[in-house]
């Protein structure tokens, strides 16, 4: 058996199942768990044996702020929401809020169930590849 | 392990500059070994800490230019640390490594940072760059929005109402201001009030522009010896007791970011290498870049309960001449924040404070003082503990 490591879910396929509309992530052998966005290895259990899964892109809203003051490269965006949020699964993802009026997002967004999707970002300067950005659309 | 001192320290006034990170770098350095009674060449190593100076004056490996411009000769190693925001202790926690282990006997760590140098937008896009690039930077998530997003987690968790949480959190901005007027090097040294910290406009939501601390040009340095050399090069050595350092996972990884992973492990770590607890601490320089991250490490660190340090900035515990003062200094709110240089201007103020030097800002009588440097999403942390 050889001893070489590889990764069962890069960015870029993550990135291509975001494109496709499917949020994917990996379900743990070991110890049954989902590890979401994907890394080399369980992010419980650090185990290497893990399989690639779609998930149910159904999430709950945990917390969020309205950006004002962006980085360069996203004025064209401002303002904007983003928020940190739960997969039914387990994980958390961080993520463009979409479909709310950011001036009139309260407090009360938080335990808002949300869909997460994907989003091509503004063309940035040091962003390789074609980037995409998780989305939650308020449901 | 043998027994570790500062001895020297230096730092440039903080504020807007037009000298280079390097000629900062280079004053705060040699400030530092005139004060350690000690010609620059006695400096065997130099742990040289900077974040953006590729993006601020397209300058790379400063470190090596850094020691030749203060006179070490070609036998010195330079190192140039990276911890975000925490940089300057990484470099600090790694020099007081290298003296511990004995490869060397007097050694300088520090940092520099011309952040104004960036403007406004390049600057909100490098320091959202310490942020997970692949997963989260994306979004258009800038560092006040990561801890705007703290902000409404913890009202949240602990059901505080968001208006009383953004009172007791300028309370801090107030604080530190006011602590910054006793700071002759520190950006501003002006008194602000809790009204105006309040009325000011909305950075991120719901952050507003006085609760966010500034972007600052600065360095500072400091010349860490072991035991028996820095005996002999100064009156009062200070002991490094303690170092722990932690790395943190990506915000969404992390999960409830009010409590922080590595810092929790970091100061751990530093407390039990020292031998002592939260409550032996008399003052400390913490990492305040906005005035919810004050709250919040004043639980990571143990100082207090999760979920009731608000109250105790509402009672004042945290002023100079409270139970534990927070930032005599101003901290980076007031003193201001060249990510690449506070963690040694933590140390500078904490070797200044525990030799009372201090003067109107000084903590009588304190013994032991602790620093804690945040970098990144909580990504990188170092807490280092003092004592005298």
């Amino acid at each position: 058996m050889s001893s070489s490591v590889t990764y069962k879910l890069t960015h870029k396929m993550f990135y291509e199942g975001l494109k496709e509309g499917k949020l994917l992530g990996l379900k743990c052998n070991s110890c049954n768990t989902y590890t979401c966005p994907p890394k080399i290895n369980c992010a419980q259990c650090n185990s290497l044996d893990m399989d690639i899964v779609e998930l149910n892109g159904k999430a709950e809203i945990k917390t969020f702020t309205v950006v004002r003051v962006c980085p360069e490269g996203f004025e064209g965006e401002l303002p904007y929401v983003v928020a940190l949020a739960e997969l039914e699964e387990g994980p958390w993802v961080c993520g463009r809020v979409v479909g709310v009026d950011p001036d009139k997002v309260t407090m009360d967004i938080i335990g808002k169930k949300a869909t997460v999707g994907g989003k091509i970002p503004p063309k940035l300067s040091y962003a390789p590849g074609e980037p995409m950005a998780i989305t939650l659309k308020i449901s | 392990m043998r027994k570790v001192c500062v001895a020297g320290v230096g730092m440039t006034k903080f504020g807007v500059s037009e000298k280079s990170c390097i000629e900062l770098f280079a004053e705060a350095a040699l400030e530092a070994v005139n004060a350690s009674n000690i010609k620059v060449t006695d400096i065997q190593s130099v742990h040289f800490g900077n974040v953006f100076g590729d993006f601020e004056e397209g300058q790379a490996v400063m470190g090596s230019f850094a020691a030749r411009e203060i006179g070490c000769p070609p036998s010195t190693p330079a190192l140039r640390y990276e911890g975000a925001c925490a940089t300057a202790s990484v470099a600090i926690r790694d020099a007081f490594i290298a003296v511990a282990s004995g490869l060397y006997d007097v050694v300088l760590a520090g940092g520099t940072e011309r952040c104004m140098a960036m403007g406004t937008p390049l600057a909100t896009r490098t320091f959202a760059m310490c942020t997970e690039g692949k997963y989260e930077s994306y979004t258009g998530i800038t560092f006040p929005g990561v801890f705007a997003m703290m902000t409404h987690l913890y009202a949240k968790k602990y059901n505080i109402p968001l208006a009383k949480l953004k009172e007791r959190m300028a309370m801090v901005a107030v604080k530190n201001h006011y602590h910054g007027t006793m700071n002759p090097l520190a950006q501003f040294q002006k008194e602000i009030t809790a009204a105006s910290v309040l009325k000011g406009f909305m950075v991120c939501d719901p952050l507003q522009l006085l609760d966010c601390c500034p972007f600052t040009d600065g360095a500072a340095a400091i010349v860490i010896a072991s035991e028996e050399k820095a005996k002999k090069m100064v009156e009062k050595p200070v002991y490094i007791l303690g170092a722990g350092q932690g790395s943190g996972a990506p915000l969404f990884r992390q999960k409830d970011i009010t409590v922080h992973e590595a810092r929790i492990a970091a100061s751990k770590k530093a407390y039990e290498m020292a031998g002592v607890g939260p409550k032996d601490i008399d003052v400390a320089e913490v990492h305040d870049c906005f005035t919810i991250a004050e709250i919040a490490l004043m639980e990571n660190l143990g100082f207090y309960d999760f979920g009731t340090a608000s109250e105790a900035v509402e009672r004042g515990e945290s002023k100079i001449g409270g139970k534990l003062p927070l930032n005599p200094s101003g901290g980076l709110k007031a003193k201001g924040h060249p990510i690449g240089a506070t963690g040694a201007a933590q140390a500078y103020e904490i070797v200044k404070q525990l030799r009372g030097e201090c003067g109107a800002r000084q903590v009588e009588g304190a013994k032991i003082g602790m620093t804690d440097t945040l970098g990144g999403d909580a990504t990188t942390v170092v807490d280092i503990i003092y004592g005298i």
